[in-house]
This record gives C-alpha cells, sequence and structure tokens, in this order.
C-alpha cells in the first residue's frame, strides 16, 4: 500500500505490537533468563529480572546429571532420520502426483491426509504391541519409523504443492533435450526444487523433534529424546527452577532458531497449501 | 532428414476424442504452421508428434520409421515451448549445452556448437547470465539456441511468439524464417495468429476441432479457401460473410467477400450501400465499418490510402464480381 | 496430459508412500477394532475372548466417560475462542505498518516452537506454582492470594497454556491470508465512505472466513489429541481428563486393552467427523 502514514500513527502500533509481542515472548525470555541463576536467585522474591549473577552452572549439572547429550543425539537422530527418510519416499510421490496427475491423484493425497487425521491414542496399543513383538520399543529406529509415518502425508503434500508450481513445460523441454526420467528428476526437478525441499525438511523436522506423544510412550531409556528428558524434570519443588530452565533452554534453542527461519513455509505445511 | 507423416492418427482424453484419426504428410525441410482457435488441437496434434503425448490410434512416421512407441527424448526432434521452458538454475550456457550433455556429446563439440549458435542467436554476451536475468526476445533466442545445437530432425515450436510485446513478436518472426532459410530443417509451427501463419508457412495446416479444415500455401488458402471457416480465419480485416437473399443471387448459401476487395464510393454509385460507423486510418489503408447494408450487421472494407469518410456518411459498395467466392449451406466451397 | 511410459513410472514412483501409510494405517486400526471386541487385560488374565459390543458399552457407560467428554469440549472450545479471536486482533496489529515489524513477528511465532513438554513444565513449575510461580509473585504485588492454578482452575490453567501455544499458528496463518487481500478492494470501500469497523466486518472479515475455517478445523485435529500437556501437568488429575487422556490411562495405566481399544474407536470417529469437514475445504482448494 503505497499510502503515507503518520509516523505518531506508526509509533503507537510499535509500542502496541512490541508490548504485545514481548508478553507473548516473555516465558520463553523468563525461561533462558532463570537458566543463568543460582537456584536461589531463582526464586527469590520479589523475582530478580537482570541484575543476578550470571552463572552457567545449572548447564553444566544438567548435563552431567542427566547426560543431555544423550537425549539431544537421540533427538537429532529421530528428527532428521525421520525427516530425511521421509523425503526420500515423497520425493518420487509427489513427483508423480504433481506432475503426472489422474484421476485418482487428489483422492489419494486426501487419503494420505486422512491417516494424518487419525488420532495416535486409538492406535496406541496396537502399535506398542506390535513394538514389543518386533524388539522395536525404545528403540531409534522404531521412532524413526513411527514418526515418519506421521509425518510422511505433510511431507508429500508440501513437495507437492512446491512442484506444482514448477511448470510442466519445463519437465518437458528436459524430456525433448534427451533427458531420462532419473536424469530429469536428478538435473532439473530437484535443483528447481530445492528451496521447497529444505522448506519442507525444515519444517517437518521441527514437528518431529516437537512430537510428544510417541516419543513419551515408545521410549524408556535408551532411545528417549529431548521430549522425554524434559518430562523426567516433572517435580514440583521450586529448588530446581534453574536447572528446569537450563534443561529446557537446551531443548528448545535448537528448535527456535530452525523456526525462525521456517515461519513462512509453516503456514502453507500445517494447512496443507489451503493458505499461502 | 525431416519427413514426418501422420497416419490416422487420433487422440482421446478419456471420453473426449480431441483429434479424430487424420492424415498428414511434412516434407523435408518444409515449414509447416498448424494454425486455429484456441481448442482446436494444434497444441496436442504437435504434442502427439513430439511423443509428449501418446497417440490413441495410428502411426507417427518420422524419417520413413516407426517412432509411435519412442520416447521424446529418442525422436531427435526439438521442441520450443511457449513460456520458452529454460532452466531457470542454469547458465543460458549450460542451458544450451543441456541436450549436448543428455547425448553425452564430447566437451570440445559442445563448446564449438554453443558458440556458433550464440553468435548466430546474438547470445554471446549472456551466455553467463541465468535466464531470469534475460528479456523475453532473449529468453526466445536462448530457447532456440537450446533447439539448435541438438541438429534435430525437425523443430517443433508451440506458439513461441504469444509471450512477446507486439513489436518484438514481428522482428523474432523475421529471425525464425530467416533460421529457417540457413538451416533448411523442417520446422512445424503452432499458433493462433493467421498473420504468423500466413507470413511464415511454406504450407499451412488449418485445423478446428481436431480436424483439418485445408491445408495449403498461404495465397492457396487466401484465393481458394476450401470452406465458410478457413475462409473466415485467414486474411485481416476478416472476410465479410453474407447469407440470405444476396447470396441466392450468386446461386450460393453464403457468399464471402474480403475487406479489400470493396471499392467504395460516394452515395448512389454502389451496387450495395450503407452508412459508415468506425473509420480507422492507418494512413497506408483506411478500414470502414459499414452498417446499415441489409447483407450482414456490418461489412468491412479496406480502401487503399486515405479516404475521406465521415461517420454516419452514406456511401456505395461495389464488390469484384470475380472476387466473391461461394459456399454452399454445409459450407464447403462451390466451385 | 502425459504419455503410457510416464504414467507407469509415476505409479511405480508413488508405490511407496501409498503402500508404507496403507499398512500404517489399516493394520493398526484392524489391530485396534479387533481388540475392542475382546476382553483383553495383558496382566490380568490376557485375551478373554469375544464379548461382543461390551467395550463400547462399558466405556461410555463407565462414570469417568461424560465428564471426560465435557473436558475435551471445554479445552478445545476455550483454546479455539481464544486463539482465533486473540489471532484475528493480533494479525490485524501486525499487519500494520510499523518499526522492526519482522522481530514482533519472530517473539509472536516463538512459542510455537516449544516443545509441548517443554511449556507445560515451565508453565506449571515457573508460571503457575504457588509459592514460587512468578504468578503467585504477582497476585502477592497487588495484595491477593496466590492462586493453586493446577487445582483450583486446572481446565482454565491448561486452556491457558495450550493457547499460547497455539496462538502463534492462528496468527501467523491469519496475517498471511490478510496479506492476500487486495488492498485496492479496502481503497474501494473506503471511496465508498465504509468506515474502519466496517470495512473490518464487511471486506476483512468475509475474507479470512476461509482462514479461520481452516485454523478452526486443524487446530480440532490436533488439540482432539492434546496429551504432552495434561501428562505432564495434572497427570489427568483434578478433572482435566481428556479423551485422548482417558484412553491412555485405559489401555497403558490400567492395562485394559480391549476397553482402551473401543474408545480409541470412539475417538478415531470423533476425528474423522472434524476431518470430513477440513478435507472438503482442501479439496475444493486442489481442483483450483
Amino acid at each position: 500500500m503505497a499510502r503515507a502514514v503518520t509516523s505518531q500513527r506508526k509509533a503507537i502500533n510499535t509500542v502496541v505490537a512490541w508490548a504485545i509481542g514481548l508478553l507473548i515472548f516473555f516465558p520463553i525470555l523468563w525461561t533462558i533468563l532463570t537458566s543463568f541463576k543460582t537456584e536461589a536467585q531463582a526464586i527469590a522474591s520479589p523475582p530478580i529480572f537482570l541484575n543476578f549473577d550470571w552463572t552457567l552452572e545449572n548447564y553444566a549439572v544438567v548435563q552431567e546429571r542427566s547426560n543431555y547429550m544423550r537425549f539431544l543425539w537421540n533427538s537429532v537422530i529421530i528428527a532428521g532420520g525421520s525427516t530425511l527418510l521421509g523425503v526420500l519416499i515423497a520425493v518420487p510421490a509427489a513427483w508423480s502426483m504433481a506432475f503426472v496427475p489422474s484421476k485418482r491423484t487428489k483422492d489419494i493425497l486426501l487419503w494420505m491426509l486422512s491417516t494424518k487425521m487419525l488420532p495416535a491414542v486409538g492406535v496406541l496399543y496396537p502399535i506398542y504391541l506390535l513394538f514389543i513383538q518386533l524388539g522395536l520399543l525404545d528403540s531409534r529406529a522404531g521412532l524413526v519409523i513411527v514418526i515418519m509415518l506421521i509425518n510422511l502425508p505433510i511431507i508429500v503434500w508440501m513437495l507437492y504443492t512446491y512442484f506444482r508450481e514448477i511448470p510442466g513445460e519445463i519437465l518437458e523441454a528436459a524430456r525433448m533435450d534427451g533427458a531420462t526420467l532419473r536424469e530429469e528428476i536428478i538435473y532439473v526437478l530437484t535443483p528447481m526444487a530445492i528451496p521447497g525441499i529444505a522448506s519442507t525438511i525444515l519444517l517437518n523436522f521441527i514437528l518431529a523433534w516437537n512430537e510428544a506423544f510417541w516419543t513419551l510412550n515408545l521410549t524408556a531409556v535408551n532411545a528417549a529424546p529431548l521430549t522425554a528428558f524434559i518430562a523426567s524434570y516433572s517435580s514440583p519443588e521450586g529448588l530446581f527452577f534453574a536447572k528446569l530452565s537450563a534443561a529446557s533452554t537446551m531443548a528448545i534453542a535448537p528448535i527456535l532458531i530452525l523456526g525462525w527461519f521456517s515461519q513462512k513455509q509453516l503456514v502453507r505445511g500445517l494447512t496443507f497449501g489451503a493458505v499461502k | 532428414m525431416g519427413r514426418i507423416t501422420l497416419e490416422k492418427v487420433s487422440k482421446r482424453f478419456g471420453d473426449v476424442e480431441v483429434i479424430p484419426p487424420l492424415d498428414l504428410e511434412i516434407d523435408e525441410g518444409e515449414f509447416v504452421v498448424f494454425v486455429g482457435p484456441s481448442g482446436c488441437g494444434k497444441s496436442t496434434l504437435l504434442r502427439l508428434i513430439a511423443g509428449l503425448e501418446d497417440v490413441t490410434s495410428g502411426k507417427v512416421v518420422i524419417d520413413g520409421e516407426d517412432a509411435t512407441r519412442v520416447p521424446p527424448a529418442k525422436r531427435g526432434l526439438a521442441m520450443v515451448f511457449q513460456s520458452y521452458a529454460l532452466y531457470p538454475h542454469m547458465t543460458v550456457r549450460k542451458n544450451i549445452a543441456f541436450p549436448m550433455r543428455m547425448a553425452k556429446i564430447p566437451e570440445d563439440e559442445q563448446k564449438r556448437r554453443i558458440e556458433q549458435a550464440a553468435a548466430a542467436l546474438n547470445l554471446t554476451d549472456y551466455l553467463d547470465r541465468r535466464p531470469g536475468q534475460l528479456s523475453g526476445g532473449q529468453r526466445q533466442r536462448v530457447a532456440i539456441g537450446r533447439a539448435i545445437v541438438r541438429e534435430p530432425a525437425a523443430f517443433l515450436f508451440d506458439e513461441p511468439l504469444s509471450n512477446l510485446d507486439a513489436a518484438l513478436r514481428v522482428g523474432m518472426r523475421l529471425e525464425i524464417s530467416e533460421l529457417h532459410k540457413r538451416l533448411e530443417t523442417t520446422m512445424i509451427y503452432v499458433t493462433h495468429d493467421q498473420v504468423e501463419a500466413m507470413t511464415m508457412a511454406d504450407k499451412i495446416v488449418v485445423l478446428r476441432a481436431g480436424h483439418i479444415e485445408q491445408v495449403g500455401s498461404p495465397l492457396e488458402l487466401y484465393h481458394n479457401p476450401q470452406n465458410v471457416f478457413v475462409a473466415g480465419f485467414i486474411g485481416s480485416p476478416k472476410m465479410n460473410l453474407i447469407e440470405g437473399e444476396e447470396a441466392a443471387k450468386h446461386n450460393a448459401h453464403t457468399i464471402g467477400i474480403r475487406p479489400e476487395h470493396i471499392d467504395v464510393s460516394r452515395d448512389g454509385g454502389g451496387v450495395w450501400s450503407g452508412r459508415v460507423g468506425v473509420a480507422e486510418h492507418l494512413g497506408s489503408d483506411t478500414f470502414f465499418h459499414i452498417h446499415e447494408t441489409g447483407l450482414a450487421e456490418t461489412i468491412t472494407v479496406r480502401a487503399p490510402g486515405e479516404v475521406q469518410f465521415k461517420h454516419g456518411d452514406q456511401i456505395g459498395l461495389t464488390p469484384r464480381a470475380d472476387l466473391v467466392h461461394k459456399f454452399d449451406a454445409e459450407g464447403l466451397r462451390i466451385v | 496430459m502425459a504419455t503410457q511410459h510416464s504414467r507407469s513410472a509415476a505409479r511405480l514412483m508413488m508405490a511407496p508412500a501409498v503402500f508404507l501409510l496403507l499398512v500404517w494405517m489399516l493394520v493398526p486400526l484392524s489391530m485396534t477394532l479387533w481388540f475392542s471386541f475382546r476382553r483383553f487385560l495383558p496382566l490380568r488374565g490376557g485375551d478373554q475372548g469375544f464379548v461382543g459390543f461390551e467395550n463400547y458399552t462399558r466405556f461410555v457407560s463407565s462414570s469417568s466417560f461424560w465428564p471426560a467428554v465435557q473436558t475435551t469440549l471445554i479445552i478445545v472450545v476455550g483454546i479455539l475462542i481464544i486463539t482465533v479471536c486473540f489471532g484475528i486482533l493480533l494479525s490485524l496489529l501486525l499487519d500494520q505498518p510499523m518499526w522492526g515489524q519482522g522481530i514482533v513477528r519472530i517473539l509472536v511465532i516463538a512459542p510455537f516452537f516449544v516443545m509441548p513438554t517443554v511449556s507445560a513444565l515451565v508453565w506449571k513449575n515457573m508460571f503457575m506454582d504457588p509459592v514460587n510461580g512468578l504468578l503467585a509473585h504477582l497476585w502477592r504485588f497487588f495484595g491477593a492470594d496466590p492462586v493453586v492454578w493446577l487445582s483450583d482452575v486446572p481446565i482454565f490453567s491448561i486452556v491457558m497454556i495450550v493457547s499460547w501455544q497455539w496462538l502463534p499458528f492462528a496468527t501467523l496463518i491469519l496475517l498471511t491470508a490478510i496479506q492476500s487481500l487486495d488492498s485496492e478492494q479496502l481503497e474501494a470501500a473506503e471511496m465508498d465512505g465504509a468506515p474502519v469497523l466496517k470495512r473490518f466486518w464487511f471486506i476483512i472479515l468475509p475474507h479470512l472466513s476461509r482462514a479461520i475455517t481452516i485454523v478452526i478445523l486443524i487446530q480440532t485435529i490436533f488439540l482432539l489429541s492434546i496429551f504432552a500437556e495434561i501428562f505432564v501437568t495434572t497427570g489427568g488429575a483434578f478433572g482435566t481428563r481428556t479423551l485422548t487422556y482417558l484412553i491412555f490411562q485405559r489401555v497403558l495405566e490400567s492395562q485394559n486393552v480391549g476397553l482402551g481399544s473401543a474408545g480409541g474407536v470412539y475417538a478415531i470417529i470423533l476425528a474423522n467427523i472434524v476431518a470430513l469437514f477440513l478435507m472438503r475445504i482442501v479439496g475444493k482448494n486442489l481442483d483450483a
């Protein structure tokens, strides 16, 4: 809109928006701040905001006591593995649906979506049982598979909406230029779709990272990722505020950073292309 | 090289027959234009030749060999698309090199052909740019360059000029014609613009609803349209088509007379008469849209030079009797 | 629009994804259905045979069923109202010209990326703790008695926590929708003399209606299966047992698989009713 806005109006907008933005962000900010306090300062009354003795002690304690690195590594493996595996399976499928649509394409897409809407709790026991039978309980491989499967519809959908924006004529040009199907996908489609594939990976990595039903119910010790690590801090005592904060900060920091990069794609991915 | 024959080729999409069985012969080195209104199946026909669509029945023969089941990559044809379809992530050089890379042509030969094509198409300075940094006309030339280096048996053009502005279109039309004269390779060109067809083609194929209405040289089509559709489609401004009493006088259901074959005179001096509506003064010619003739809603007349009739003037019209086209009730030409 | 060759290639390339999802859907689903018709207590006698619809009737007639349904509804509807209303206001605000818009956007979106277990724990301890929580400090500062959030107003507390997590989602989608509104439409309305409120009511809101519907549907699907937030905060106590949580307890805590499976089937049916509406909107969009 090429309209001059009075700077007074803009100033009011700015103040109100920043105030609300900070209010919404405050719990995260407070957690990060608390993680640098001593336990005593963390529960001081009245609360201390900035003028406390900054310390990294909590981080050291958390790492030492609960082996943060192992949980982090599990999270990385589970989120990364499930995302990459999902993308590998989804790219060919999305190619097919975007460029060789048939009468059933729409039905298949909607059906895939419908599997995403199955309430997890409805199939909790069967999965639990299957995992025991297959020896997958509390294993990273098992979680990679399950989380890949629950996110696969989103991955296919996101890739599909990105691929659909690539004009089919370019792929036909490649075919006329003598490219085989494999060459067409490797040399033409994939490079053109890299931004879309990257955002798909990013968003699904975040979703997998934060998944907190299967990761809580199918893990015990070995494969437990950060979601379970945090749940284990479920202590009612205020004495652990600083350590809880440190643990929380470590669990969310990687994903907050990634998330900020993916805000635009978030909309598309989570609305299945219905809002752009 | 470059002889293409279609034998009883047809195409259905589900229940819809887009192209009923048709035969067509394209000779080596010919510049053939498929022309027709949108939805007439001309692009589909081109894609059938390219192999981007399967024929439902019939045979596509290229240089004497049945290519019906041959994938597009192996037909030895090159195509220039309406959207140019350049690879946006590759430089101009890589775009042009792509088909040769796929054909595993040696690097130095690739380089030679790229330089040759770039020189011919004025692209030498742009080889390291990406398509996004080029103007419409330059992109068009890159697309042509990518087609040339393959040294194909035939070039296929799918409405290549429709995304260019009017001035550029005239220039590119000439360039493509010159390219054809120089390479002497078969070219098949699809357009909805009859001016492009008339100016470029050796042979025009007029299509309507998948049917071939007429095949012939531009002037054949201009002088002897085989039916009312071709008569109305070829020529600009359009031929005047008159039905009813006036046509009956010529023992025809419909008569057609081109705007340039009607002479105008002051009132009282013509076979027909009418009132001047809009007059378009082009300098070289003047187009009059004449109403109240009792023949058709509007009669278009093309008078050479500057003719000073004003809106509302009553004038006389005289068709040149030997240039009146006659058609029967089916719309076919009466000889 | 393609050749036979590419069509068969397409079918082949689609096969792995379709096959995996088919297995993923059918195997557990049919197992759930199977268990739901059986008396199955893994720790107390195992599979004791076919019992017809007994689990279904028992699940519905159990004293915890209707409270769970009620809790689920209150939580879902409460969160929807809060996130949609504040989401609209917030997105309208963020659409205005201001300094540092990008940073404000990031601040507002951040809660969505916070792990559910983290947000539940942080709220439970650092904010809602009746002694050391920040809200308790705030209450005392104003001379009020601190509220024992998770036991006095447990449902309200959970609604707050989850709304905080989902407000960014609603805001982001509504903001995207607002930004796609053709500004000429608004200018035309302004030329026609429509005041700000009327412009909002007659142009912006109808334009947003589709996005709002989508937000409601998608959130409903996710909210119906809220788990970690309850697991971590109240563990289902104080009347915060939702349908999802009830089923979870039946299956894993009391190990009554038959009963839990029947509940699971109910949950699946419920989710599918919502999903049907969502799919119709998404499907329509596919045709365009």
